[in-house]
């Protein structure tokens, strides 16, 4: 297996902001935990066919709540609000080179 | 007289209801020992003193108008995962810190249907990552048989206000272990019940294919008693089980066939553990039940599969936490800065690197050989217990390979990640298990409990309790001396 991880690929792929020297302990600890894992390779047997033990169940579209009774207690719990809206950063860059 | 170092649930049920003391007496007797012991054992971060108070009252009223459920005025600790309506919880979590629970989980919810005192919340592993509460984001808490060792993880603070009396029962919630580990490190009794049986509705998810809420308690009895007030059906959890049979009543006792899967039994285990564990078998065929050998050949594949699954489902699931709509946020000029350094100032070290081997195990090009892979192979540990199940009632193990450890004994992953090798293919399989306290081993001159591990068919709790309390029966019970 590939051992050469490229973790800060990964931790940007996860919205995670690593330190250098994180980078470096994780470098060593992940192929470590992964040579752990990789054990499950050299299982050879085909699963048995179960029936699958889970699957999605959804809800009949029905009966819906009051409306804006959630509002105040969700929107309360934003680090910025404006009016009954979540306020965010900026989401494109504007490219002004 | 109030004693609650010998109290159960079922004795003060008996208390109460004949008005020997009060739900506030009661409430009042743990929170004074809360407030003079928990600073050397830390199970709380918070303790809900006023709530608890008139949480206490209210029962007291409903006591008086001969109305009580089974928990109705017991104090109980609720693990800091489990959401309690305009609350704090915190997952054991910087990036929570400040969140306040914006609705009840099924489990709360159900305990103040019964009008349950609850007391406040214990510390844990940050989202349940870990088997000691050394990741806790808040510092660790202590076991309460011997303050230099870790009371196990990740559900280390509600064992350890149970087993130091500093709560009459706790919830907890098991990944791959943390209720058992720690009941078993603490001496007490710990249940992971079957997947579905308890609402995950309002739980802060790990590995959602994997966690299940389960009761902390002195006995077995009591275990039982928490087990049916928080379990049942519920469509806000769609792995939730409709049409549970009862475990209300105890199966009849007759001689069961124990299974042991002695291969599996070699890997890393301490030898007076095991020493111990064949005097607990010889005490269960002294009770009547027969004693086999069984072969699980997969088994050994558990913690491979685990550390593939779990921090594929965590990482999946911690993608919620952004920054944006609820918990910390860290200023940045744009959105996506705004996601890195929330989620890298938020998150602890276990985390992160949890978070970077899932998104690995799932990423393009690799998902194949790891997350897949891992599927297959869990499927054929499933199916290693559904066999075994065909010739035997339970198997039997140790809950863990040794005794409570020391503060910084595992500092490798690794060595961490190897605590849970018994109790990791019960999650796997999704089939229920309980941890009983049996027996004890000397480490530095301190007597550590030591826990024994009854699993079952699915939703079999019943021949669980019914068998943990043979083996209750022959051992003194360890919380008594803490």
């Amino acid at each position: 297996m590939e051992k050469n991880i490229d973790i800060d690929a990964l931790a940007k792929l996860a919205r995670l902001e690593v330190s250098k020297e994180e980078l470096q302990k994780l470098e060593n600890e992940i192929p470590a935990i992964l040579a752990f894992v990789e054990t499950i390779q050299k299982v050879s047997a085909k699963a048995p066919i179960s029936k699958a033990n889970l699957r999605n169940v959804i809800r009949e579209d029905e009966n819906p709540h009051e409306t804006g009774i959630y509002t105040e207690s969700l929107l309360s719990a934003a680090p910025a609000r404006e009016g009954n809206r979540i306020a965010v950063k900026q989401v494109i860059k504007r490219n002004k080179e | 007289m109030l004693d609650i170092k010998t109290l159960t649930i079922a004795g003060a049920r008996k208390d109460l209801d004949s008005k020997k003391y009060s739900s506030l007496e009661l409430t009042k007797a743990y929170l004074s020992e809360i407030e003079n012991r928990d600073g050397n054992i830390h199970a709380f971060l918070e303790v809900w003193r006023d709530n608890a108070i008139s949480d206490a009252k209210a029962a007291d009223e409903r006591i008086s108008r001969g109305e009580s459920a089974p928990l109705t005025g017991i104090p109980i600790a609720l693990k800091d995962n489990i959401l309690v309506e305009a609350r704090y919880v915190s997952a054991g979590s910087k990036i929570l810190e400040n969140y306040r629970a914006a609705y009840d989980s099924t489990a709360a919810k159900k305990l103040k249907e019964q009008n349950a005192v609850l007391l406040g919340r214990t510390n844990m592993d940050e989202f349940a990552m870990g088997s000691s509460t050394e990741n806790s984001a808040f510092g660790p808490s202590k076991n309460p048989h011997d303050t230099a060792r870790t009371p196990g993880g990740s559900s280390g603070g509600s064992a350890a206000a149970v087993a130091g009396n500093l709560a009459l029962a706790a919830l907890g919630s098991d990944t791959g272990g943390s209720v058992r580990q720690p009941g078993a490190f603490c001496g007490v009794v710990g249940l992971k019940p079957t997947y579905g049986s308890i609402s995950r509705f309002g739980l802060i998810a790990m590995g959602s294919s994997l966690d299940q809420i389960g009761p902390l308690t002195k006995t077995v009895e009591d275990s039982r008693i928490l087990f049916e007030a928080i379990s049942g059906y519920d469509s806000n959890d769609s792995t939730s089980i409709k049409n549970r049979e009862k475990s209300e009543k105890d199966v009849t006792p007759r001689a069961r066939k124990l299974g042991v899967p002695r291969a599996f039994l070699k890997e890393g285990i301490q030898p007076d553990v095991l020493a111990n564990f064949e005097k607990t078998l010889s005490v269960l065929e002294k009770a009547g039940h027969e004693i086999v050998n069984v072969e699980m050949p997969n088994l050994v594949h558990s913690l491979a599969v685990y550390y593939i699954v779990m921090p594929a489902e965590a990482s999946t699931n911690l993608a919620r936490f952004d920054g944006i709509r609820y918990g910390l946020s860290v200023k940045a000029d744009v959105i996506e800065d705004t996601y890195r350094k929330t989620r890298g100032e938020g998150f602890g070290e276990e985390v992160r690197r949890r978070i970077i081997l899932g998104t690995f195990v799932l990423s393009s090009g690799y998902a194949d050989a790891y997350y897949r892979k891992a599927r297959t192979v869990r499927e054929i540990i499933r199916s290693d217990f559904t066999n075994v199940f065909n010739s035997v009632d339970a198997i039997v193990t140790p809950t863990t390979p040794g005794p409570a450890f020391k503060f910084g004994e595992k500092s490798d992953p690794l060595s961490m990640y190897l605590e849970d090798i018994f109790t990791v293919p019960v999650n796997l399989a999704g089939v229920p298990a309980i941890s009983t306290p049996a027996g004890s081993v000397e480490r530095g001159g301190v007597k550590l409990p030591l826990g024994f591990q009854i699993i079952g068919k699915p939703e079999d709790e019943r021949l669980l309790f019914s068998i943990g309390k043979d083996v209750e029966r022959a051992y003194p019970a360890p919380w008594r001396t803490a």
